[in-house]
């Protein structure tokens, strides 16, 4: 039943994860418990599951940083091997460099990637991103210069330079206050859209996950499973003030009780 | 004592300071020449009580015409330049013989597990023992030309750099490590273009620890193998009792000592702009 409802009937199957599972071994730490999940193009999920349950886990493993213990990772048919640049990633620090300004910052993925010259051919991108994320005028600004919520905008910049099909990301705005966070929530939906991105969300929050996802998954306490998966059928694009509609609620209560059930959070 | 209320309208300006001491508000130049000045008349007032024998403490003018006498010959490019000449010599190449190694080891230890595991244990155990007890075995290597001396400041200054490049290039946390794996980069570029400018910081504290160090390594190096310069002026005056002349060759090896320092001082401001605290930043 689980399985059917992860498979999305709208899009084709962009990320296909089968039988997952990670065993750390260092303490013998059974991490991640065999996670089948399937990321329709340009669909928008989020994960939300007690802290420690393997959230990240199953993210670095799907980005290609770590190596799962058993199972596949294909993205767009091809096994995920290792980091790929069609894969775009964001935790929860924003990460600049504080000596490089915030142009220089946006374009080194490509100045890792393919050299510094394909960087600087890339700083009209990089402009058009700052742009996009409200940060025009900043490109010359030092990182040092930017506050909390300036640094992870100028972030997003530098996952979306490559262009990636998938967007993963790991609690990217937990760090901002709620007021940037709502903000920045609609703002990733705009790109989301904007970009037909097929994007991968982890949460601690309720609200968040509900008011931006197609499907929310809940995850148990470590080992971590999927034990459930909520279609969220809520019509886009989404506003901030669908979170007073009683629909809403009602998947945040649902949600809640599956946790609690758990004992957590 | 009772307030009288304002009325809002009357407020201008209500600007207010902290209140700062006396000391502490006295401008920079003010306050360093009242301590200097307050240290020669001590030593003005010693010299006078006679508690001590000149020949142990000369006065304050003996000491300033001896300072202006050393500093003629050195300026006329006297025998005292020539001496101080080789010190410079032994200093910088020792400390650029301490900037090779020392970065070459950090790097090992810091990169590679097998420089962590089995170096550094190495390293340590060698950091531990007081480095001034190899100067004569560096003398019967070296013979008493500036090598040995070279050898000695090189050896007491590599040990600072091999730590603080170590510990700089553990200064990059989990996120930075993260990010650059997504990103595809690979060990080398790891390593230039985020490892090494994340413990640039940490290096420079090694960097001036080993500034230090070189010049106290030179000068040990003269005092024990003789050859022909700074240490060896201040050992043969020393020699003679001609305390004054002590204390102006000191004076002008202190300012040889500072230049090394403040030249990394320099370079690290310049290359750690975007570090908070580069070290011993004033206003
Ligand atoms: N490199 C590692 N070596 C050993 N154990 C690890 C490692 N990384 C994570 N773990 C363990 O795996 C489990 C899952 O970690 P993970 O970071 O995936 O949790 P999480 O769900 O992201 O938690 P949080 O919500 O707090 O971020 C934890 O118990 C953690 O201690
Ligand atoms: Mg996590």
């Amino acid at each position: 039943m689980l399985a059917q409802r992860q498979t999305d009937p709208k899009g084709r199957p962009v990320y296909q994860l089968r039988q997952v599972a990670k065993s750390y071994a260092r303490g013998n730490l059974r991490a991640l418990d065999h996670v089948d999940l399937t990321l329709a193009e340009g669909t928008f999920s989020s994960v939300i599951g007690p802290s420690g349950c393997g959230k990240s886990t199953l993210l670095k493993i799907m980005a290609g940083l770590i190596p799962p213990s058993e199972g596949s990772v294909v993205l767009e048919g091809q096994p995920v091997l290792g980091p790929r640049r069609d894969i775009g990633m964001m935790f929860q620090q924003a990460t600049l460099f504080p000596w490089r300004s915030t142009l220089e910052n946006i374009v080194l993925p490509i100045e890792i990637r393919d050299g510094r010259q394909a960087a600087k051919a890339r700083h009209d991108d990089a402009r058009a991103l700052l742009d996009l994320v409200g940060l025009k005028g900043f490109e010359n600004s030092m990182p040092s210069e930017l506050s909390g919520g300036m640094a992870q905008r100028a972030s997003i910049c530098r996952m979306l330079i490559t262009k990636p099909a998938v967007l993963l990301l790991d609690e990217p705005f937990s760090a901002l206050d709620e007021l940037s966070r709502d903000f920045m929530n609609m703002e990733l939906q705009r790109i989301c859209t904007e970009r037909r991105a097929t994007a991968l969300l982890i949460t601690h929050s309720i609200q968040e996950a509900v008011i931006l996802s197609d499907i929310v998954y809940v995850m148990s306490p470590r080992p971590g499973q999927f034990v459930e998966a909520i279609a969220i059928d809520l019509p886009r694009p989404r506003t901030l003030d669908m979170m007073t509609e009683p629909k809403f609620g009602a998947y945040v209560r649902r949600i809640r009780a599956r946790l609690d059930k758990g004992a957590f959070l | 004592m009772t307030d009288t209320p304002v009325r809002p309208d009357e407020i201008v300006h209500t600007t207010w300071s902290e209140p700062v001491s006396f000391l502490d508000g006295l401008p920079r130049s003010v306050a360093m020449t009242a301590l200097f000045a307050l240290f020669i008349g001590l030593w003005q007032l010693v010299y006078i009580l006679g508690f001590v024998s000149p020949i142990i403490l000369p006065s304050p003018g003996e000491t300033a015409r001896d300072i202006v006498f050393v500093g003629k010959n050195l300026f006329t490019g006297g025998y005292m330049l020539t001496a101080l000449w080789i010190t410079v010599k032994e200093v910088i190449l020792g400390f650029a013989i301490a900037i090779a190694i020392g970065f070459s080891l950090g790097v090992l230890v810091g990169e590679t597990s097998f420089g962590e595991r089995a170096v550094l244990p190495y390293l340590v155990a060698i950091d531990t023992m007081p480095k001034v007890a190899f100067a004569p075995l560096f003398l019967a290597w070296l013979g008493f030309g500036i090598a040995s001396k070279v050898a000695l400041a090189a050896f007491i200054a590599t040990f600072p750099i091999v730590v603080g490049t170590a510990a700089g290039l553990h200064a990059a946390d989990q996120n930075a490590r993260m990010l650059f794996k997504t990103m595809g980069a690979g060990r080398w570029q790891t390593l230039f273009k985020m490892k090494l400018p994340l413990g640039l910081p940490h290096m420079f504290t090694g960097l001036k620890i080993a500034a230090v160090g070189v010049m106290a390594g030179a000068i040990t190096g003269e005092f024990l193998g003789g050859g022909k310069g700074f240490g060896e002026l201040i050992r043969v005056a020393a020699s003679q009792l001609n305390t004054p002349r002590v204390f102006s060759l000191i004076l002008y090896l202190s300012l040889l000592g500072l230049t090394v320092f403040w030249s990394v001082v320099w370079m690290e401001r310049r290359f750690v702009f975007w570090h908070k605290s580069s070290v011993m930043d004033n206003r």
